[in-house]
């Protein structure tokens, strides 16, 4: 990899369920997370329902994979964006999420929070800030 | 493939995980260490275990760099490292560990 360290967004901007694409963009994310990269991931549209809190997948005949969210911080993916206006469009609040939370090495393991709550200005400067934008 | 346990035979992949999480029982375990010429000792029921936990927390199968840590935050540095793990497990201690644990085999491992 000669060193190189690439900004990259992964930008999911579906429902959890009814397509693979949440899903299998998350396990793209833990693959990616392998190879040292600066990583971020960014939450708009119905893509905010992904990590909505208290998801029950029974009556769909899918798997409810939404645990995995809480494993991101292990791999080293500790910056997730999720646009306000999205939640606010969808009557979504930052409660209604997971607690997402990882452990900061640079600051005696101290635990903090993944989630940032941004507006759809800042997502604009996020995405336009990065080197490579993968769209799930 | 299939995997004889207890007078039942259990579906596999192609790479020997099972094809159904629910049909694990300690056995498993034993019969595909059998399989491997592997010894299994406490320490090896210990990531076992390890792993079926972290899976029913997570819904995944850990990558290898990510079962080293969490195992060293649970059960010690002298066990969290690759090279301990290695011993028990010489095929890659996540690929192999989550295969007898009955898991699917790790995302992010080739």
């Amino acid at each position: 990899m000669a060193g190189q360290c690439k900004k990259i967004m992964y930008l999911h901007r579906r429902a959890p369920y009814g397509t693979v694409y949440a899903q299998e963009g998350l396990e793209v994310v833990l693959i990616g997370a392998a190879f040292d990269q600066d990583v971020c991931m960014a939450f708009v549209d119905d893509g905010v329902y992904q990590l909505k809190a208290g998801q029950d997948t029974s009556a769909v005949g899918m798997k409810n994979f939404s645990p995995a969210w809480r494993a991101l911080g292990d791999y080293d993916v500790t910056r997730l964006y999720v646009e306000r206006e999205s939640l606010d469009e969808r009557g979504l609040r930052e409660e209604d999420l997971m607690p997402l939370r990882y452990e900061d090495e640079n600051d005696d393991w101290a635990e903090k929070s993944s989630i940032v709550i941004v507006d759809r200005k800042e997502i604009g400067r996020l995405i336009d800030a990065q080197d490579v934008v993968f769209n799930f | 493939m299939a995997l004889e346990v207890n007078g039942k035979t259990l579906d596999t992949d192609e790479e020997g995980y099972l094809s159904n999480l629910g049909d694990w029982v300690p056995e498993v375990a034993q019969a595909m260490a059998d399989a491997d010429e592997c010894e299994l000792t406490d320490n090896h029921w210990e990531v076992i275990n390890f792993l079926r936990e972290y899976y029913e927390e997570y819904q995944i199968a850990p990558a290898v760099r990510v079962l080293t840590k969490a195992i060293g935050k649970k059960l010690g540095q002298d066990k969290g490292n690759s090279r301990y793990l290695y011993q028990l497990y010489p095929y890659g201690p996540a690929k192999q560990a989550c295969r007898y644990a009955g898991l699917p085999k790790p995302t992010g491992c080739v």
